[in-house]
């Protein structure tokens, strides 16, 4: 270990690149407190104003609530239809499973922008035969969200399936389990932390989602990122920047609290 | 029969969806582009001769070969701190990786235009120091379209690479010196080429990954660098012209398959089996 500690050159460029990294980041903190109604750096004064209307102006409260419902809809959903699925590739390892698992992930590795216009022809579509899971409403953005993150919750399920030893089911099986009972009692229980992070993850990349949104909303479900990025296009709004610093503080403190839980784990273990 | 029963139960749930949410309406798209505005491969001949179209083919391929090139080498370096740091520097490169990986596109596309941007921190504190009379233009253009995706992508560049460091044998790098060799000789000729797999991984996944890139471009080259996926959106939603957007959407698809073909044959010889 001692002997390939990086050099002098390699750490400098390491904390050159972290700081970069950072950057964009801290820069919005100061720009949050503008008095000013566009984008500049507070100069002697530091206003609270943006902060009030992130309150005061509904839209960004309802815009919240949208992305908290779509969030929580797809990720059961996502969660729920990639169990399934992964569960059937583990148990019956089914012919063309390779076949099978690349038509799943599809929506990840293609290019965000040609989902996104897919998913746009899928809803207006979908929209001439009904009301209520068409474009620009709370359940086509949901559905439409389901399908780009499924394959990450199954990703994330295949691979706590992979850590799970078959003898368990085959025990399990032997001792006349239905395939009901192995599910729910014995599989099911060995990967629920697998689960809940698919679960946390899908949440989140809906939570953030803003290529395939945009193609299919338009005044309607104006979810929190399709807000932003109305803030964003027109007249740099600095509300942008006051609900930035929210979410960037938020996902600091569940990052360094996690880091310290494991460092600190990791010190009692050793 | 029973064993049917099972499958549909279990795989079709998802795959029916994909079949009907992803795959029918992707041919729905193959079809209008060959149909809109009249039947024909003549979206396909437009939008491989017209050279507004090829300039943004171009300024794709390049913007995205120096992101590759840019995000691959920072990546090293950082993962070099992360993987072979000490437990505080370990610590902070990850929270330095990992932090901004969480944080939405949007948030992080915001953060440079305000350091960027005509009355941002640079333009500010230039101004302000009295060396500069005009603002620098440093977004709206394919320099702020360059630092906004090489941001977004190092932690995915850092990912393939950090991997491959740790699959490195301490005891290659031990032979090495034992038989004289120099730090530089030894990063040089036995480390990077060992850890080169690894690179090459994350070259090509940014490289893909850069290619379908829609938000950053769209709001730090501020309409002036128009990348593919902006002109899909534009020719859908601004000044329409559905054919060409599928056309084009079509092309960038084969062209991402192609890509991803080689990815998995680069991954391949790696898999223990």
């Amino acid at each position: 270990m001692i002997l390939q500690r990086p050099g002098r050159l390699a750490i400098t460029l390491a904390i050159i690149v972290s700081l970069f990294l950072l950057l964009p980041l801290l820069a919005v903190v100061p720009v949050s407190f503008t008095p000013k109604r566009f984008l500049s750096l507070p100069e002697g004064e530091w206003s609270l104003r943006h902060y009030r209307a992130l309150v005061e102006n509904p839209a960004w409260g309802a815009g919240l609530w949208l992305s908290i419902r779509i969030g929580l809809i797809s990720a059961a959903l996502a969660t729920t239809l990639a169990t399934l699925f992964s569960l059937g590739m583990w148990m019956l390892r089914p012919r063309f499973g390779g076949v099978l698992m690349g038509v799943a992930l599809l929506p990840m590795v293609a290019p965000p922008v040609v989902s996104a216009l897919t998913l746009y022809f899928f809803l207006i579509t979908l929209g001439q035969a009904n009301d209520l899971v068409a474009y620009d409403t709370l359940a086509g953005v949901a559905l439409a969200h389901t399908v780009m993150i499924a394959p990450f919750a199954v990703v994330l399920i295949s691979v706590a399936l992979a850590q799970v030893d078959r003898r368990i089911d085959l025990a399990a099986r032997a001792m006349g389990a239905g395939v009901a009972r192995r599910i729910f009692q014995v599989i099911l229980p060995n990967i629920r932390f697998g689960l809940v992070s698919a679960f946390f993850l899908t949440f989140v990349l809906s939570w953030e989602e803003i290529a395939v949104t945009l193609f299919i909303t338009s005044v309607d479900a104006v979810t929190l990122p399709r807000l932003m990025w109305m803030g964003l296009r027109d007249n740099i709004d600095p509300a942008i920047a006051a609900i930035s610093v929210l979410l960037i503080v938020l996902v600091t403190l569940v990052a360094v609290s996690r880091a310290l839980h494991a460092a600190w784990r990791g010190r009692k273990a050793g | 029969m029973r064993q049917i029963t099972r499958s549909l139960v279990l795989l079709g749930p998802l795959l029916i969806l994909l079949a009907l949410a992803y795959i029918l309406p992707f041919l729905g798209i193959l079809r209008w582009s060959v149909t809109l505005p009249e039947p024909g491969l003549g979206q396909y001949r437009a939008a491989l001769s017209d050279p507004l179209i090829l300039s943004v083919f171009w300024r794709t391929l390049r913007i995205c070969a120096v992101v590759t090139v840019l995000s691959v080498s920072a990546g090293y370096a950082v993962a070099l701190l992360w993987v072979w740091g000490g437990p505080v520097a370990r610590l902070l490169t990850e929270l330095c990786i990992f932090i901004p990986f969480w944080i939405s596109v949007l948030t992080r596309a915001f953060g440079w235009l305000s350091i960027l941007s005509n009355r941002g921190l640079v333009n500010s504190w230039l101004e302000g120091a009295g060396l500069i009379a005009e603002p620098l233009a440093l977004v709206r253009n394919e320099f702020g379209v360059i630092v906004g995706m090489t941001h977004f992508l190092i932690p995915f560049a850092v990912f393939p690479i950090a991997s491959a460091m740790r699959s490195v044998d301490e005891r290659v790098l031990m032979a090495a010196r034992g038989m004289g060799a120099g730090r530089a000789r030894i990063f040089w000729q036995v480390f990077l080429p060992m850890t080169l797999p690894g690179v090459l991984g994350a070259a090509l996944l940014v490289f893909v990954f850069s290619i379908g890139f829609f938000v950053t471009p769209a709001i730090l080259g501020g309409g002036r660098s128009v990348m593919v996926a902006e002109l899909i959106y534009l020719r859908i939603f601004q000044s329409p012209d559905w054919g060409l957007a599928a056309a084009v959407s079509v092309i960038l698809m084969i062209a991402i398959a192609g890509f991803l073909a080689l990815l998995l044959r680069k991954m391949t010889p790696g898999d223990a089996r």
